[in-house]
């Protein structure tokens, strides 16, 4: 079992700066996990920890049972078999495709040592590339090698950083996609550390969200995405619209949208915040019950859809709803707004 | 990013520490035995040497020389800056080449190349003149660096501000220059201050012929190791200084990242002026010296030469700049990599200590040499070992510098991923680190070996009895006024100082 276990982690830096303050994170043998944050939330510092670069102040990290940072326990990064993919990919300039796949197979014989840089490679979709040098791969090559690189020794773990971002955008979403089979097909559980909201979604199992230090949830992304802890997470990993609410009866909420059916009971509470998707709202032309009227402001058109921001009486700032299909309104325009589905309520 | 955390908490591997502490104590040595050794006879006598009237005049002349080549230097240096990357300069790219390749031109070489066409140069204007000669290109490569990195797009905004061109260069341009223009100016002041071979040809006494004459004339050693730790300070003072500078400079430059080149400036009527400019300053800088030399080795070979002598000296030079070469970079590795790697006072202090080198005029390190060599250890008296181990104390500087800037273009992820992979620190030594930064750490090596091939004053006072390199040869020679027989000796020296160069201008690019 491989098993990722990290435990009141904490780390401060010479400055004084705490930069973890007792980060929790479970990942289940065979998970692709992602950790999610912003730039400065102690995503990396926990990432080179748990590979073994930096010492934790306090905190214990196991993987599969075994110790590897505690009380006077700090398992150097060669005997810890975690492999890493950093950004980038950071190949060895000086070796070869085949071996900067073959590095860390140390104890094999040359035989075993070809079928598994074989083996990797193909599961890379690179089969042939072996004897390229890195510079003459291009930087979705140079990612899938790297994984191919870290996978070979069959660690237990592998923690990716960022390694998408050197990407173009085209390109990510195949790599990314390639990266998740690849893991996939050999079982390993997996790290991925990220900034980029759309890409945990998309590649992980379940998605940690670090903020100042901490796990402030840990979710499957769907769960992570419908059920935010607080209205914080609800705008970090996606657009969110927030209106103040009163609590009504039958779980409902009334809202400058109407009356809204909440998700889970408020416990309670009289007054919140409400939680709505931009995907929830509908432009609608009818004049039926629970249709607020509100005037056009802006309309951004993406192509697969486009985001209409309307302004609504006792809201002051405009709400922006996602339209899929043709869009039939203009800026300046008054329009009807319907809500669909169960809203969030946060205190 | 946590990122600027990345080694600041890990301590260096034994592997390395252990041979940097080596290397570290190995360049301070000379230092603190020269120092003990001032002090023999008590600091009342160290005194009376040093406050002696002739001492204060020797003061006197190394700082006047000083102030006239850095002004000098100042003026060539900046204006063939400005004049190559700034304006429409017909052949700009050819000249800025001219411009560094005095570098390559040893002190005592441009002082042959004087005296032998008019002897009557010889004294402070002789001395003056070959100085500024090889050293200016020191104030011009930082300034046209910094030149070239400063972003247009302030000078165009200071004109449509309502100032003139000139107006512009001076209130905008020249004050972002004084980083670069200061920190090359130190450079020239120390290596003014530490040569031997141009003003004791050119027979101007400096701090450097006073200690070589003192040491040569008495048993008495202890006025000459008084005089060279007053030569250490000044020079200590003067790389500190230089340091700072630098440091400033790098702040300044941070964030300018320029996204075009600046527009030339049309010349218009001053066109021939400038060309005659850097028409003369390379006619005197490189055409003379190397003119002369043709002249003196035309004449020579109708005198008929002695190649067999000759090939002997290329040969022990040759020998000895490669074993200097050797011992440097072998002590600069552990040191250089701590220093690319590892920050903290421990790994700072032994860069420092490296670099003691670099302030320690070559004298003065052969001279605290051979008083060790005569106390403890005689047998290496006037022994190669001794010779070698003078360069290395002298150069490490060079191949640290090298190793460090070589240590770097290896991104620490990959010793990271090394690790992960199964390497111990050691394994990650050997197979990632060294194999990158080989080719940064070889090119310094070559620079190394050349700079231990034009190596005077150390050479001339520790070779054993009866061994030439082609430095030595070359001063003797000049020395006694055999032109002709000097010749043969410094363009072997050029040739040898060229191919390494040539290699190293490649690799750059």
């Amino acid at each position: 079992m491989n098993e990722l276990h990290v435990e009141g982690l904490t780390k401060s830096y010479e400055e004084g700066e705490l930069i973890l303050r007792g980060l929790e994170l479970i990942v289940p043998s065979g998970t692709l996990a992602a950790v999610l944050g912003p730039s400065g939330c102690g995503k990396t510092t926990m990432l080179r920890i748990v590979a073994g670069f930096l010492r934790a102040d306090t905190g214990t990290v196991r993987l599969g049972g075994r110790l590897l940072n505690g009380p006077g326990v700090h398992v150097p990064p060669e005997r810890r078999r975690i492999g890493i993919v950093p950004q980038e990919g950071a190949l060895f300039p000086h070796l070869s495709v085949a071996r900067n796949v073959a590095f860390g197979l140390t104890g094999a014989d040359r035989c075993e040592r070809r079928r598994t840089k074989d083996e990797m490679l193909e599961l890379v979709g690179l089969t042939g590339y072996g004897d390229r040098m890195p510079h003459e791969l291009s930087g979705g090559q140079q990612q899938r090698v790297a994984l191919a690189r870290a996978l070979a020794p069959r660690p237990q773990l592998v923690l990716l950083d960022e390694p998408f971002n050197a990407l173009d955008s085209a390109l990510r979403a195949g790599v990314r996609a390639d990266v998740r089979s690849a893991l996939r097909a050999t079982g390993a559980t997996a790290v991925l550390v990220t900034h980029d909201q759309q890409e945990a979604l998309s590649t992980a199992d379940l998605v940690a969200v670090v903020r100042d230090g901490r796990v402030a949830q840990c979710a499957t992304p769907q769960d992570l995405y419908r059920r935010p802890a607080d209205p914080w997470i609800a705008g970090f990993v996606g657009d969110a619209v927030l209106l103040p609410g009163t609590v009504g009866a039958d779980n409902t909420a009334r809202t400058a949208l109407g009356t809204v059916t909440l998700a889970a009971p408020p416990g309670g509470l009289r007054a919140g915040t409400v939680l709505l998707r931009p995907e929830q709202l509908r432009l609608t032309d009818e004049d039926s019950v629970g249709v607020v009227r509100g005037t056009v402001t802006d309309v951004s058109y993406y192509g697969h859809d486009a985001m209409v921001t309307v302004a609504v009486d006792g809201h002051d700032t405009p709400i922006g709803i996602r339209v899929a299909g043709p869009i039939r309104v203009r800026p300046g325009e008054e329009t009807g707004v319907r809500v669909e589905g169960e809203a969030g309520f946060h205190p | 990013m946590p990122r600027r955390a990345r080694t600041a908490g890990r301590r260096p591997p034994l592997v390395l520490l252990v041979p940097a502490c080596v290397a570290a104590l190995f360049a301070l040595l000379p230092l603190g035995y020269l120092a003990v050794r001032a002090l023999e006879r008590g600091p009342a006598f160290a005194w009376d040497v040093v406050s002696d009237e002739r001492t204060l005049e020797l003061l006197g002349r190394s700082l006047g020389l000083t102030v006239v080549v850095v002004a000098a230097c100042l003026v060539l240096g900046i204006s063939l800056a400005w004049l190559t990357v700034r304006t429409a300069l017909p052949g700009a790219r050819a000249w800025s080449v001219l411009a560094t390749l005095p570098l390559a031109v040893p002190s005592y070489v441009a002082a042959f190349a004087w005296l032998s066409a008019e002897p009557d140069l010889a004294g402070f204007g002789g001395a003056a003149l070959a100085l500024t000669l090889v050293s200016f290109p020191y104030v011009h490569l930082p300034v046209a660096a910094a030149l070239r990195g400063i972003d247009p797009a302030q000078e165009e905004v200071a004109r449509s501000l309502g100032h003139g061109p000139l107006r512009t260069f001076v209130r905008v341009t020249l004050p972002q220059l004084r980083p670069a223009a200061a920190g090359g100016a130190l450079l020239v002041a120390l290596y003014v201050l530490s040569d031997f071979g141009a003003v004791s040809l050119m027979r101007y006494d400096t701090f450097t012929r006073a200690i070589h004459t003192s040491y040569r004339a008495s048993f008495d050693r202890t006025p000459a190791a008084a005089l060279s730790v007053v030569l250490v300070v000044m020079t200590v003072v003067l790389v500190a200084a230089e340091a700072r500078t630098r440091g400033r400079a790098g702040h300044a430059r941070t964030g300018t990242g320029t996204a075009r080149p600046a527009l030339p400036v049309t010349l218009g009527r001053w066109r021939p002026l400038a060309l005659l400019w850097c028409g003369a300053v390379a006619a005197v800088a490189v055409a003379f010296p190397l003119g002369t030399l043709g002249y003196w080795l035309a004449v020579g070979s109708s005198a008929g030469r002695d190649l067999g002598g000759l090939a002997e000296t290329a040969w022990a030079t040759f020998a000895v700049a490669a074993a200097g070469a050797g011992l440097t970079t072998v002590l600069a590795l552990p040191v250089g990599v701590i220093a690319a790697r590892h920050r903290g006072r421990g790994a700072r202090l032994l860069e420092q200590a490296a670099y003691a080198g670099h302030a320690l005029p070559g004298i003065t390190v052969a001279l605290a040499l051979v008083f060790f060599a005569v106390r403890y250890a005689y047998p290496l008296y006037q022994q190669l070992p001794l010779l070698i181990c003078a360069y290395a104390v002298l150069f490490l500087p060079v191949a640290v510098a090298a190793t460090r800037a070589a240590v770097l273009q290896a991104q620490p992820v990959l010793e990271d991923v090394a690790r992960s992979l199964g390497r111990r620190p050691w394994q990650v030594l050997r197979e990632v680190t060294v194999p990158l930064a080989a080719p940064g750490v070889a090119a310094g090596a070559a620079l190394t070996f050349v700079v231990c091939m034009k190596e005077l004053p150390a050479t001339l006072l520790l070779r054993p009895t009866g061994m030439d390199t082609l430095a030595t040869r070359l001063w003797t020679e000049t020395g006694a006024g055999s032109f002709a027989a000097a010749a043969p000796y410094a363009a072997a020296l050029i040739l040898l100082a060229a191919v390494p160069s040539y290699l190293l201008g490649r690799h750059r690019t």
